[in-house]
């Protein structure tokens, strides 16, 4: 009991919190290597709120507002798309500062990928992602079906409502916005709508919210869809059919075509996260992140007649040579 | 049950949002040539197209009565200076609180749930912060939406509300005293609030006097009333200005506010 910190009590802790997609690869390659992109997701949320914070606790302004709109170092306006899109959709004339910001995130989006604000800067995602995981150690299995395209429908809803209301509809109960705004300038009452989103993951829907419900990122799916930084299954002979992969993934479908096709290995879903838990949860390094321009992930025909030659060769493009 | 399972299928391979389909080839993206290759029939086209379009109707009308119960700002939350009209004003801000940290005091503050404005929208509450009329209006020129005037190009020419002096019984230059608190701490001293000499009941008094064309609703005034509860207080202009001109109530001629037996 003095001693709580030692290896063994490190180990034992390290393995009760390895959901299992994660295990397979825990266990053969170690926990750190199971959770390095995991890892670095949580440093990349914990330091853009971060970022948001130093100013008001410490008077150290680097970033100005929230994730709704921001001044970057007092010069590099940020805006976000939707918002943007239902502002314009309430017949608000837009500013030419929105705009820019708009368009430096667009452009942010369409090079790493829309849905990457979902697994590396959202901080519901921290909220679903515990709730799946106490799921997991849990046992729970229940799992009211719901068709992931009702974003969409959300999306569309919020829209029209947009326009018949002329206001940013979705900014009355946006989970997402309350919390990042509550985090940063307090969130009052709003704990309540963030537990409603736990309680939803975690005893209804199998990531209820992120996967299936929420008009935000299906909206940054949409403009992500055409990214360049995409997952690549460059490695994909190599499976060994685990399952790890697909459920650690949050948006199970979208490795499928990669992993299982005969196309390019890249993940073009514009519902892949870019989150790297299949990269993380496979212990054979099937996965790697890639570019949608680098030929080596396209398919694998155009793979093998491409003149440079990749460290480790997949099983069957050797054999063909 | 077949049937069940082949609309399903097809209403994955339609999707706009995830193309997802490529069950069978990687490189499928739903297309309406595709989908028509992948038995994807007309019927199950039009059925997912109606339901799809059902279910975004319910989401935009559930929405838009939810926002018409929560659009309503109280009346007691301010906005900031330079805010454009209310009804425009939440279609422009995106609450992203760039006023709030631009604002010097302890003012503006973004709405949490159970705050008397709109969630996340910048507001404040003259009897606990009013504004303090800083001359470069730095609130406004920080906004990134022009939800508040960026342009606006003196603090007087803001418009928060209009300060009224809506309780006579309480207040206590209406008493014969020479409180005076609210014209001593106006901003726009001597010419948003002004004490005019009456006679009332043969006692010679003060009364403040709230000059609607020069008083912006900073809400200092309110802020420093004496009373327990304010007697001066700040009010959005469409509840404390009136205006000059005929209401059409109770004149029979207009039939408004008639009697159904005098027809």
């Amino acid at each position: 009991m003095r001693m709580p910190f030692t290896r063994a009590n490190i180990h034992a802790f390290g393995e009760w919190i390895t959901s299992e997609p994660r295990s397979y690869a825990a266990t053969r390659r170690g926990w750190l290597f199971a959770h390095r992109i995991w890892l670095l997701r949580r440093l990349s949320q914990t330091l853009v709120l971060a970022l948001f914070l130093v100013g008001p606790w410490y008077g150290i302004w680097l970033a100005k507002g929230n994730f709704a709109s921001s001044e970057i170092l007092g010069v590099l306006p940020l805006a976000d798309p939707f918002i943007f899109a239902q502002s314009l959709f309430a017949l608000h004339k837009p500013i030419l500062l929105a705009v820019i910001g708009v368009a430096t995130i667009v452009a942010l989006y369409l090079l790493v990928g829309g849905r990457v604000y979902c697994s590396w800067v959202c901080p519901v995602n921290v909220v679903t992602d515990s709730a799946y995981w106490l799921r997991d150690k849990l046992g729970l299995t229940r799992d009211r079906k719901l068709d992931r395209r009702t974003r969409i429908w959300v999306l569309v809803g919020a829209l029209l409502a947009s326009f018949m209301t002329g206001t940013i509809a979705w900014e009355f109960l946006n989970p997402v916005s309350l919390l990042q705004r509550g985090i940063i300038f307090g969130i009052g009452a709003g704990w309540g709508i963030i537990a409603a989103v736990f309680m939803l993951d975690l005893f209804v829907t199998r990531r209820g919210w992120c996967s299936h419900l929420c008009p935000v990122g299906a909206f940054y799916g949409l403009i992500g869809a055409q990214s360049l930084v995409r997952v690549s299954a460059l490695q994909r002979t190599a499976c060994t059919d685990c399952g790890a992969c697909f459920k650690a993934c949050p948006e199970p479908h979208v490795i499928m075509p990669a992993l299982k096709g005969k196309g390019t290995h890249l993940i073009l879903s514009g519902d892949c996260t870019n989150c790297g838990a299949c990269i993380d949860s496979c212990y054979v390094d099937v996965f790697q992140y890639g570019s949608r321009l680098s030929p080596k992930h396209a398919a694998p025909e155009a793979y093998i007649n491409a003149p440079a030659t990749p460290s480790r060769m997949p099983a069957a493009a050797t054999a063909a040579e | 049950m077949a049937n069940k399972f082949i609309a399903e299928k097809g209403e994955q391979r339609s999707g706009g949002v995830a193309p997802a389909g490529g069950r069978k080839n990687a490189q499928d993206k739903p297309s309406s040539s595709k989908s028509a290759a992948s038995g994807y029939s007309r019927r199950d086209f039009i059925g997912t197209v109606a339901k799809s379009a059902g279910v975004a109707c319910i989401a935009a009308v559930a929405l838009d009565q939810y926002i018409r119960t929560a659009r309503a700002t109280d009346a007691k939350a301010l906005r900031p200076p330079g805010a454009i009209k209310e009804e425009d004003f939440l279609s422009a801000c995106v609450r992203c609180g760039l006023c709030v940290r631009a604002c010097p005091y302890d003012t503006l503050k973004l709405a949490t749930l159970g705050d008397p404005a709109a969630l996340g929208t910048p507001f404040f509450i003259a009897r606990e912060s009013p504004c303090f009329m800083c001359a470069d209006v730095p609130c406004a020129k920080a906004c990134p939406t022009g939800a508040l005037d960026r342009d606006i190009a003196d603090i007087r020419d803001a418009d928060m509300g209009v300060s009224v002096l809506v309780d006579h019984e309480t207040c206590l230059n209406y008493k014969g005293m020479h409180c005076s608190i609210c014209h001593r701490v106006c901003p726009i001293r001597n010419e948003a609030i002004t004490l005019e000499k009456q006679t009332i009941n043969g006692r010679a008094m003060i009364i403040p006097t709230v000059h609607f064309t020069k008083c912006t609703g900073c809400g200092t005034c309110e802020k420093h009333c004496v009373l327990e509860e304010a007697a001066i207080r700040v009010l959005p202009r469409s509840l404390g200005q009136g205006k000059a001109g005929r209401n059409a109530a109770g004149r029979p001629l207009t039939g408004h506010g008639q009697l159904k037996r005098d027809l």
